[in-house]
């Protein structure tokens, strides 16, 4: 076991599959001897050398789509997009060319890939800076979409991640890189598609994803002071979805809470909350309750920003009075 | 790598080309190799011709993108590639997979959206693919694929053997953003990658002048990202097969990208039933006339390949051709069972446990 902050795991866990395979790559602007503006690629460089760790031009269009090109010739590769927002830029090579080739070539063509990005608000760098879209790549059929809370989760799930043939995008949260915890020692490599419980409780489950777990994780050490029994379940992995770990915890609870950083509207909730209601529809002792930041773009002042956030506070306060006003009726 | 002065026509309104270079029957390229270019300069007009009727016919859905006239790039390109090289097409890719060598049956059956078709009829006329003889797929978002095959030249860099990657691609792409990416890119990396913008002097419904900045749109851009210009006539297969020649020889022995603006013109409308009449008669009629089967026919007659040869390859090629048109009406509509299939790598699409 070592103590790792989660940006050393990210390079941590690059390292180890670098290691593991010889011909894994890896490109983005600034990742080689700059280590990356979060530097989570800090030190790659010296082991792995300019050839397996490339720096582009700020070219987001053309690195994903090399990233492609190699990946479908046998060549796998983690691609780095700066800050998630900027996969906007090159929204069609992820959501229609990576996303999209293997099924409409009829199985012809794989594409072992993995684009990791600073996704995730509080760090005050404003709306073009810190938004979640992790909901966004959910929504693409062909994309398989992980965002790890803990430094271990980092390790294994990029490992996962890029062991999985399939393309993977793999959001870093801004707001965990200094965040700590242990990572085993030797080969860490986990399953994408598994949550995890990561509080047991009896009265309600909380589903929460990213630097939402910590949140929720303290929003229900406070309900746990009022009485109430919260189950934390780490998502981990949006697609694929482990719904059998959401409706066997909400088939125990009987109320199911989401909390999200995307915006409201189509967030990853929304569609855990209708499997939960197609599903378990009848071991649900009340409404389904999604808190998640409001229907705008982030604002930058730290005192706008965190109330956009779901916060502790805002998770404790709207669990109890959602169990609380179920209790009354 | 040459720019020719003939080439200045852009500026001229209508559009016309320009003469034929005949000095070319002398280069330096085997009669056999020609004969193979006629064969397969056939094969392409014949298969893009059929599918045309079965569109008539309303067989052939949805829509498909014709290369009538602008045959000789995949043709001289398809001559000069080696087996292990990478092509990357646009939706105007029914050429350039022939080319390579895919199954014209394959080809038809998935226009059709037939079970038999090479993607099963997942994919469509746009988007013909078959990655067993290099065809690395057709595209159908303007621009993208040129990042692609960069990443196809960087594999190949990286696992040391000397292949290249091809990407073929239209005057109008010349305008997005991921053309200018991708050149740059692959100047930088030094990628053993080809360039080929098929200037066949429309985007969509549009002439390509209107809309840029430059009367040649790609070599005139060349020198920005420090390659050189060369501008070649896209309608003579020797001109395409000897300019293919020496950028893949060039990229193969390490020299890095070259960028060659093909001069060609679509015989038809874009895509459809669109009868291109946004286009002067007198530009239309003066093309047709500079057809590359035309230019091609009376080239090899003028080295002395006998009439009775040529014909006999057309003969054999509308053998195939029918062939092919049959085979893909005789495949059933791919049904339920293929539907949820190969989305991931596993062969299935579940998402969720
Ligand atoms: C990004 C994008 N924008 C617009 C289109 C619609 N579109 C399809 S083909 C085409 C014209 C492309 O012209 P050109 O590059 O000259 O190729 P050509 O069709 O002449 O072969 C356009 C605008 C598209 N497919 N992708
Ligand atoms: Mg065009």
């Amino acid at each position: 076991m070592a103590e790792l902050t989660y940006r050393e795991a990210v390079a941590h866990g690059i390292a180890q599959e670098m290691r593991r395979d010889p011909s894994l790559v890896m490109l983005g602007e600034d990742v080689g001897p700059a280590g990356g503006v979060f530097t989570p690629t800090e030190g790659l460089i010296e082991e792995f050398g300019p050839v397996r760790i490339r720096d582009t031009p700020i070219s987001e269009q053309a690195l994903v789509g090399a990233a492609m090109g190699a990946a479908m010739t046998g060549i796998p590769v983690i691609a780095e997009i700066m800050f998630s927002d900027f996969v906007a830029v090159c929204w069609d090579m992820i959501a229609n060319e990576i996303a999209k080739t293997r099924y409409m070539t009829n199985g012809q063509v794989s594409l072992p890939l993995v684009i990791r990005t600073a996704n995730g608000g509080s760090a005050r760098f404003g709306a073009q800076h810190s938004q979640s879209v992790e909901n966004w790549a959910m929504m693409v059929p062909g994309l398989k979409v992980v965002a790890p809370s803990t430094p271990a989760d980092v390790v294994g799930l990029l490992a996962g991640a890029v062991r999985d043939p399939d393309p993977v995008l793999f959001f870093e949260h801004k707001g965990l890189m200094g965040s700590k915890g242990e990572v085993p020692d030797g080969e860490v490599v986990d399953e994408l598609g598994t949550a995890r419980v990561v509080r047991e409780g009896t009265d309600l489950t909380i589903a929460a994803l990213a630097l939402m777990v910590p949140r929720a994780l303290l929003a229900a050490e406070r309900l746990e002071g009022d009485g109430i029994s919260a189950e934390v379940i780490d998502v981990r992995s949006l697609v694929p979805l482990d719904a059998r770990a959401l409706l066997d915890s909400v088939s125990k609870t009987g109320r199911f809470f989401t909390v999200e950083e995307n915006p409201r509207l189509c967030g990853w909730g929304a569609e855990l909350v209708s499997i939960v209601d197609e599903e378990a529809f009848w071991s649900l002792d009340g409404p389904s309750v999604r808190i998640t930041t409001p229907h705008i773009p982030l604002p930058a002042a730290a005192s706008l920003e965190d109330l956009a956030l779901p916060s502790a506070d805002r998770i404790y306060e709207t669990v109890s009075k959602s169990v609380d006003l179920g209790s009354r009726r | 790598m040459r720019t020719d002065p003939r080439y200045d026509y852009a500026l001229s309104e209508p559009r016309l080309p320009p003469p034929v270079d005949e000095s070319l029957a002398e280069a330096p390229i085997d009669t056999e190799v020609r004969l193979r270019m006629w064969r397969k300069l056939q094969e392409i007009r014949q298969f893009s011709k059929r599918a045309y009727d079965l569109f008539l016919q309303n067989l052939v859905r949805g829509t498909t993108h014709l290369s009538l006239g602008m045959e000789a790039v995949a043709t001289g390109f398809g001559a000069a590639i080696r087996p292990d090289d990478y092509t990357f097409a646009t939706y105007r890719g029914h050429g350039h997979s022939l080319a390579r060598g895919m199954d014209p049956g394959r080809a038809m059956a998935e226009l059709l959206g037939r079970e038999n078709g090479i993607l099963g009829g997942k994919g469509g006329s746009m988007h013909l693919t078959d990655v067993s003889v290099g065809m690395m797929g057709s595209y159908a978002i303007v621009g993208a694929h040129l990042c692609v095959a960069n990443g196809a030249a960087w594999s190949a860099q990286l696992r040391g053997t000397d292949q290249v990657a091809v990407v073929f691609f239209g005057d109008g792409t010349t305008n997005i953003g991921a053309f200018h990416e991708a050149l740059n890119f692959a100047v930088v990396w030094n990628l053993p990658v080809v360039f080929v913008c098929e200037n066949n002097q429309y985007k969509e419904y549009t002439p390509i002048d209107a809309v840029t900045a430059v009367p040649r749109p790609a070599a005139d851009r060349a020198l920005s990202y420090g390659l050189e210009p060369s501008l070649l006539d896209g309608n003579d297969p020797d001109a395409v097969y000897l300019e293919a020649r020496e950028a893949l020889g060039k990229a193969r022995a390490g020299g890095g990208p070259t960028l060659i603006e093909a001069v060609t013109y679509r015989s038809g409308g874009h895509s459809r039933a669109d009868p291109g009449k946004y286009r002067p008669d007198q530009e239309v009629e003066a093309w047709l006339a500079r057809d590359p089967m035309v230019l091609y026919r009376a080239r090899l007659l003028s080295i002395g390949v006998p009439q009775d040869r040529l014909d006999e390859i057309e003969q054999e090629v509308a053998r195939a051709i029918d062939e092919a048109t049959e085979f893909a009406k005789g495949g059933p509509e791919p049904g339920e069972d293929s539907l949820l299939t190969d989305l991931w790598a596993d062969g299935g699409s579940s998402w969720r446990s």
